[in-house]
């Protein structure tokens, strides 16, 4: 496993060439690329220059760590991969924040009013929130509003019959009447939400688009949603303001997302109107109404999912500070069984072993053979590692004979594998102990963007004196990355840390 | 539930008020003829629903042919707006053509939902053009996209041809939910019944909660019969029992109303192969037409639910829903280049003669019409 492992750190060096800073002419690319996922995505054509150009404008002069040229293969970790990896988290930003809650302030009833064109999903998606609100302690009372559409009104008394919340008709009343007339009854039923289902209308439909003022003006509802079809196009932006301009809205629902659409409309409507989006539509079923999350839509309108699933693994199992902590210590020799473990279950978080090494950009042009290895080894090492004591996980030499036996019988594994286990573990802290005292002096920060890759452990699997970096990149700093965009300060940080880590050396040498 | 059927009262009470009106229709032969229809209601605010269409009793041909085309253009309103305005920006005090003619005209052709493939290979076929200096000043440019959309729609413009044999002409409608079948269903049959055919509906959407009484309701206005099953049943026991009940009644047009369903839900589209196939072995050759009915609203998906719905049925032409309101028809021009399926309606409004045969060069024209003919 260590020797697997360690093959693949050699590998590392020669792909390594160093920093580079995101400039204009190495996102063309990424730019272009991103453009047309967000119009395919349907994202409205300005929104999605807008945004492109804001990201750009922050992202230019970051500092990116990076891999670039290896032979002929190219690597996949580029600036382009960072500012993809940007535009994900700033569209998440954008869509955010989480924001499921509804006003409901007015008392005894208030009311939600839905809004939206024909076939939007209005009066499934009020079914919908009338059972999401009876979940949560409420008594909803549905209003059929639409006097248009044949049968609208006998399609919501049989989900209200179905979902057994009561549902308020009055067949000869104009809307803005039955909606008012709907408070007292709701009153009287003891039920404290009404949810007014309107009719879908055109927005250049001036009498009806007036009809909802007029609803508003009579009811004044506490929360006003627009109910948006997750497939619509260019026009998702125009419709939502001329919404928004006749009738505030306080938030909108995104419908159909349970098919293939990638639903740019939501990152659209936000922009455009800065209404939140409070719930999906994933489903037929009453219900699949979904408080919305945007980190899962901001990877389906970017369609870049295996870039961002990439970077994101890596960030995700990485926690930053801990990872520094290890790497000081075991430089410093201190490296146990526990980081040992830790660092199995990092890597085991990433998913299966194989997948994990298929994603790393150094090994693009095919996995070597001695890499391909089986997640079951990391149980096997896992589970031996589990049945010693802390003691043992802390000073791997007091394990003696009787204790190999102890820890084999208790992980259910052979003796023999059992002093393997410690012997490469040995090997591998001498090493790492070596280079902490030697010839590693001023480079070990060069190390990071690998101990990074691999989840915060095993620096040591590259050899101390390895010609491993070239002269670097333009800022003549040769470094290794996983990807991440670094400021100055936080360089100048681990610059400081580096120096911190070699004094301790030296302490511990003098000891 | 007295509630219930109060209200049903006031509906139906609507909806039995009925006036004879004359209707602008266009004939499928692309000739525009004039036929006397029953129109429904006209109590105010049921009058959207309504065929009453109040202007067009019969004039010259030529003055009604030129009425349709303001129409279709007042429908393709927006989509001409947001397509030829922004065209209009790109040319506005420029002689000659530059290269940020490139940009705003991608900007034009991905705005009217055009679809970003197919906008860029127009986009291309114009800046090479412009290059090799072909296309010299705004004009040319239009006229070359012009011809371009053109050729593409054309070779889908497809009226659909009821046959007028013995056997009833049997269609099946689908669609993504919402798309607007149903309304579209009742659109085609009361085109038919005008015509004098006998038009029998079929409530294949036993699933969606009322949509059985939706198409009752329609079938009640137009006087059509309509096939039903209980509520629930397998949609293809229905559509079964409606086509034995079609041939039994010497019907020329059955119209089959199916649930909407996402194109990605595989149980539900092995269900629309099974109706299809239920269909072939109560009456072979059935269905003769599988209408996939699309929302001109939607974005890239379309071509996403033209693919898929082809490929589970396949689909034998296409109705484009709801082009009157804020969505541009680009759409169609996208599906069209990327599949060659036969283009039949086009629905531009709300009223029951607002379904028109899909025309290729007035579609076109109108996208591209120079000056506001309605609003």
């Amino acid at each position: 496993m260590l020797e697997i492992l360690s093959k693949g750190f050699r590998d590392v060096r020669s792909h390594l060439q160093g920093m580079r800073t995101i400039t204009e002419e190495n996102l063309s690319d990424a730019l272009q690329m991103i453009r047309v996922s967000l119009l395919e995505a349907d994202v409205e054509f300005r929104v999605a220059g807008a945004f492109l150009d804001r990201v750009k404008e922050k992202a230019l002069g970051d500092i990116v760590l990076t891999r670039v040229k290896h032979k002929e293969k190219k690597l996949r970790v580029s600036p382009g991969d960072h500012f993809i990896k940007l535009c994900h988290d700033e569209l998440i930003r954008l869509m955010g924040p989480e924001d499921s809650s509804l006003t409901l302030r007015t008392r005894p009833v208030s009311s939600i009013m839905m809004v939206g064109l024909q076939g939007s999903g209005k009066t499934t998606t009020a079914a919908k929130l009338a059972k999401y609100l009876s979940r949560t302690g409420k008594y909803p009372m549905l209003v059929a509003a639409d006097v248009y559409r044949p049968a609208a009104v006998q399609q919501l008394v049989k989900l209200g019959s179905d979902l057994g919340v009561p549902v308020f008709t009055d067949g000869g009343a104009s809307p803005p009447e039955i909606c008012g007339r709907s408070l007292e009854d709701a009153y009287r039923k003891g039920c404290n939400v009404t949810i007014f289902d309107t009719a879908g209308r055109l927005t250049i439909d001036e009498p009806l688009m007036d009809e909802l003022r007029l609803i508003q003006e009579k009811t004044a509802p506490d929360d006003i949603l627009l109910v948006c079809d997750a497939m619509i196009g260019q026009e998702s932006v125009n419709i939502a303001n001329a919404f928004n301009e006749r009738i505030k809205l306080t938030g909108f629902i995104l419908t159909k997302l349970d098919g293939d659409a990638r639903g740019g409309a939501a990152i659209s409507i936000k922009e455009a109107t800065g209404v939140p989006i409070k719930f999906v539509g994933m489903g037929e079923g009453l219900d699949r109404l979904e408080e919305f999350r945007p980190d899962g839509l901001a990877s389906r309108i970017l369609g870049f999912g295996d870039v961002v699933g990439l970077v994101k693994d890596f960030e995700e199992v990485v926690d930053e500070k801990k990872a520094e902590e290890d790497a000081l210590r075991m430089l410093q020799g201190q490296f146990d069984l526990s980081d040992f473990l830790n660092q199995i279950k990092t890597i085991k978080k990433m998913g299966p072993l194989q997948d994990v090494v298929e994603k790393l950009p150094f090994f693009s042009g095919g996995i070597p053979d001695a890499a391909k290895t089986d997640d079951y080894e990391l149980v096997r090492m896992e589970s031996m590692i589990s049945s010693m004591t802390p003691a043992e996980r802390r000073r791997p030499e007091i394990i003696d004979e009787s204790r190999v036996r102890r820890i084999a019988q208790g992980s259910g594994r052979k003796e023999s594998e059992v002093k393997e286990l410690l012997g490469k573990f040995k090997d591998m802290r001498d090493l790492m102990f070596a280079m902490g005292g030697g010839k590693l002096r001023g480079r070990w920060k060069r190390m990071k963007g690998v101990r990074n890759l691999f989840g915060g452990g095993l620096d040591g699997g590259i050899g101390a004196d390895h010609p491993m970096m070239g002269s670097g990149g333009p800022l003549g700093m040769p470094e290794v990355g996983r990807g991440k965009v670094v400021s100055r300060k936080a360089l100048e940080k681990r610059r400081k840390k580096s120096k911190e880590a070699k004094k301790a050396r030296k302490k511990a040498r003098k000891r | 539930m007295s509630q219930e059927n109060q209200e049903k009262k006031g509906f139906f009470g609507r909806i039995f008020g009925r006036e004879k009106t004359a209707v602008v229709e266009e004939a499928p032969g692309g000739g525009v003829v004039v036929e006397m229809i029953e129109a429904c209601g006209t109590e105010p605010g049921n009058d959207k629903m309504g065929l009453a269409e109040q202007e067009g009793a019969s004039d010259a041909n030529a003055k009604e042919a030129e009425q349709d085309f303001t129409r279709l253009v007042a429908g393709l309103s927006k989509t001409r707006s947001g397509f030829i305005r922004s065209l209009d920006k790109v040319f506005l005090g420029r002689r000659e053509l530059d290269a940020t003619i490139a940009s705003h005209l991608e900007e034009a052709l991905v705005r009217a939902d055009i679809g970003v493939k197919t906008a860029y290979e127009l986009l291309e076929s114009v800046t090479e053009r412009v290059k090799r200096k072909e296309l010299a000043d705004r004009g040319a440019v239009m006229g070359h996209l012009k011809a371009v959309i053109y050729d593409i729609l054309s070779q889908v413009e497809s009226p659909m041809q009821t046959a007028d044999g013995p056997e009833p002409f049997v269609v099946m409608v689908v669609g993504v939910n919402g798309s607007g079948k149903t309304t579209t269903i009742a659109k085609i049959a009361a085109r038919h019944k005008t015509a004098g055919h006998k038009v029998l509906l079929v409530a294949g959407d036993t699933f969606r909660a009322a949509a059985v009484d939706q198409i009752e309701v329609w079938a009640e206005r137009l006087g059509c019969p309509v096939a039903k099953g209980k509520d629930k049943a397998d949609p293809s026991s229905v559509v079964f029992e409606g086509l034995r009940q079609a041939m039994d009644d010497a019907t020329h047009l059955v119209l089959v109303d199916t649930a909407g369903r996402l194109h990605t839900r595989t149980p539900l589209m092995d269900q629309l192969k099974k109706i299809r196939r239920t269909m072939e072995k109560q009456l072979p050759g059935a269905p003769h037409e599988t209408l996939l009915v699309i929302d001109a609203s939607t974005g890239q998906n379309a071509i996403l639910q033209a693919k898929t719905f082809n490929e589970a049925l396949p689909i034998t032409g296409l109705a484009l829903t709801k082009l009157d309101g804020a969505s541009k028809g680009g759409v169609l021009v996208g599906i069209s280049n990327e599949l060659k399926i036969p283009i039949r309606y086009v629905g531009i409004g709300e009223k029951m003669d607002d379904l028109r045969d899909f025309n290729a060069r007035d579609f076109v024209e109108a996208l591209f019409a120079e000056k506001d003919h309605n609003r």
